[in-house]
């Protein structure tokens, strides 16, 4: 399995954002969060954490899951926790 | 597009709602609408529920609790859920929401009053959406709990958690026995056999109060698609079947029926006798067997007579084997048992023959059998498609009674002319108001009812329930029997008055009684009870539907005058009257009980 780069976990993340906020060609970039993109409230983020858990094959444990505050910080977790 | 009976959770999950999109775009979708009462957070059931229901036909609206507030909602400030108006309300709760828990120190002679105080508390949730609502009420008990804490005592200490729910468990099946319109959802079996170390998730839990996995999410929204197509009537009834290596091992055309693997010989026998065991326990519990096999027919048929078979030929209520496709077969079957594609499953080792079937009739359900027959009774389980939600003597009679059909056409040839058919026949009918005992019956044939059905409404149990206590209504129901067995309750007819008129707002039959004189005894049923209330004309109306096109000409072959139409009726709809001064009765072959009018039901 080719190793995750932050290109393609955004690439992988963007279907999901777009489906589950239901926004066609949202722009996700690092500083993207809850604060600033569309529909992201607490259901949605629920979504988002199981999806995105499940898309790379990661686990977040409850301590990380609070630390979140931006898309960046969801995309380094995901580096982090992947590489393991 | 997915199919949702066997995909992934995270195929669903990734694109759940494009796969909204896409499923809500069918027509004719049906409305139902859900209230969920949870005692976590509901949201995942209900996205999953969602889907699940847009793929059985339904366009479900849904209304939520307030976070863990399924008491309240429901008991003390209920104004939110009775403005939503629900078809069918769940009760989400589980071990956690347990309040009345014994403590440790708990006695045997304690211990049922603790069960008591929990169950006392959603007596009062049953009571109030009973007394507030007009709705069929869905109540999950309860899984075994996360943690043994007395490990192996838990289960048979007084003061054990586990020993508490499963004595609530049992409380709740007593309880909800002598409540109609609560159904019980069996959580501690759904939970049991997924697996309780699957079951719970405490990261989830803490972070959202969200306490179930998604995998058991989904387990709990495709028991609760089935309960509610159950209640529509949209459970399967007929079990089709191959016989070479899917009701025994090897090709019987080829080594023999006495090569065949069946029987406590050989490991393989002994799971294929299993299967024939589980396909037996369906067909007892009124699922209809069908036989659909590549083969010549005496072949085929010298399989049951296998000295070890389980299934015997008298089991099979339809048995076709031949050279033509298995869709042709299928369709054949359905039209000699009368039932509809929609309620078919097809089960076969072979994957050619089920993409062939899945592809000519989508309609029908496959299964993936997988290459073990060890497998094969968990791959029907896994569909829940003969989701039952009463057993009643008509469900445990059924499979006789479709074998008697069988007879019906045998003896049919036999006399000169059709009358004298229908007098040998011996038919007696009760034909009386709706009761309490049949309303579930009759909603259930307002929902599963296409063919001979004038009009095409359909009714809830509670619909009906309410229509029964309506004097503005006048509903009889049919039972018909014969001296070959008992067909049920097999007709319905309802009206509703205005003024001197009544109009017929449904007439329908079941077809496994066609062209037996059903509908003449019904109609002079409805006339003598239409008059003895000082009604002078019946109006029938006829709305086309696909399927219906036998009934086009029902009211004129009853003595019915078309009459103009209404505006207001659908296109292509046709009305119809009957005077009834000097009426002339026309049932001239069955016998009409007169009984049980006073009996208190």
């Amino acid at each position: 399995m080719t190793s995750l780069t932050e290109d393609s976990i955004f690439a992988g993340m963007q279907p999901i954002f777009e489906d589950i906020l239901d926004a066609p060609d949202i722009e996700l970039t690092r500083s993207s969060s809850a604060l600033n993109l569309p529909n992201w409230d607490s259901l949605a983020h629920l979504e988002i954490m199981e999806t995105v858990q499940r898309r790379f094959k990661v686990k977040f444990n409850i301590l990380e899951l609070q630390k979140l505050k931006t898309v960046g910080d969801l995309v380094d977790l995901i580096l982090e926790k992947s590489v393991k | 597009m997915l199919n949702l009976d066997s995909c992934s959770i995270d195929d669903i999950l990734m694109q759940r709602k494009s796969l909204r999109r896409a499923l809500s775009a069918a027509e004719g979708l049906q409305d139902v609408r859900i209230a969920i009462l949870g005692g976590s957070t509901t949201s995942e059931i209900v996205n999953l529920l969602e889907l699940l229901l847009l793929q059985s036909g339904f366009r479900p609206v849904f209304h939520e609790s307030e976070y863990g507030r399924y008491f309240e909602d429901a008991v003390l400030d209920p104004q939110s859920l009775i403005d939503f108006r629900p078809d069918i309300v769940y009760i989400h709760t589980s071990c956690l929401n347990v309040q009345a828990a014994p403590p440790l120190t708990c006695t045997e002679a304690e211990l049922p009053n603790h069960v008591e105080a929990e169950l006392a508390r959603y007596r009062q949730v049953w009571n109030a959406l009973e007394a507030n609502l007009s709705c069929q009420i869905i109540q999950n008990n309860f899984e075994m709990p996360p943690y043994a804490v007395l490990g192996n005592m838990d289960a048979a200490s007084p003061g054990g958690l586990s020993r508490f729910l499963l004595q609530l468990n049992i409380a709740f099946a007593q309880e909800i026995a002598s409540r109609p319109r609560v159904l019980l959802q069996d959580v501690h079996g759904i939970a049991a056999r997924f697996g309780v170390g699957r079951w719970f998730d405490w990261n989830r839990y803490f972070n959202y109060k969200l306490l179930l996995t998604a995998e058991a999410n989904l387990e709990l929204a495709r028991s609760l698609n089935s309960l509610v197509k159950a209640l529509y009537g949209k459970s399967r009834k007929v079990l089709v079947l191959d016989l070479d290596n899917t009701l025994w091992g090897g090709v019987i055309g080829d080594d023999g029926v006495d090569q065949i693997q069946i029987g406590r010989e050989t490991p393989v026998g002994e799971a294929y006798t299993a299967f024939q065991q589980y396909c037996l326990a369906l067909r007892n519990r009124g699922v209809l067997l069908a036989v659909c096999s590549k083969n010549n027919e005496d072949i085929a048929r010298s399989g049951f007579g296998h000295p070890s078979t389980i299934l015997k030929l008298e089991h099979i209520s339809c048995f076709k084997a031949n050279w033509d496709h298995k869709h042709e077969n299928i369709r054949t079957i359905a039209k000699e048992l009368n039932l509809g594609i929609d309620s078919f499953v097809f089960f076969d080792d072979n994957p050619a023959e089920r993409a062939l079937v899945s592809a000519q009739l989508p309609i029908v359900a496959v299964p993936e059998p997988g290459d073990d027959v060890t497998g094969y009774a968990a791959a029907i389980e896994h569909g829940r498609y003969f989701e039952p939600i009463s057993l009643s003597d008509e469900d445990l009679g059924r499979a006789a009674l479709y074998a008697s059909n069988v007879q019906r056409a045998s003896l049919e040839a036999e006399f000169s002319t059709y009358e004298d058919y229908l007098d040998s026949l011996e038919m007696s009918a009760e034909i009386e108001p709706f009761r309490s005992v049949y309303l579930e019956r009759i909603a259930q044939l307002t929902n599963k009812t296409n063919q001979f059905n004038l009009t095409t409404r359909r009714y809830t149990v509670s619909e009906i329930q309410s229509i029964s206590e309506d004097p503005g209504y006048i509903g009889l129901y049919g039972r018909l029997t014969d001296r070959l067995g008992d067909n049920g309750l097999v007709s319905v007819v309802l009206g509703h008055r205005d003024g001197n008129s009544i109009h017929m707002d449904l007439w329908l039959m079941s077809c496994r009684v066609l062209k037996r004189g059903m509908e003449a005894a019904m109609l002079d049923a409805l006339v003598e009870r239409a008059v003895a209330s000082g009604i002078l004309t019946i109006h029938g109306y006829y709305f086309p539907t696909r399927k219906n096109v036998m009934v086009a000409d029902f009211y004129p072959s009853l003595g019915f005058l078309p009459c103009p139409l209404q505006p207001e009726l659908p296109e292509g709809a046709t009305a119809w009257t009957l005077d009834l001064s000097g009426y002339v009765k026309r049932n001239k072959h069955i016998k009409i009980e007169e009984q049980i009018r006073d009996q208190p039901y």
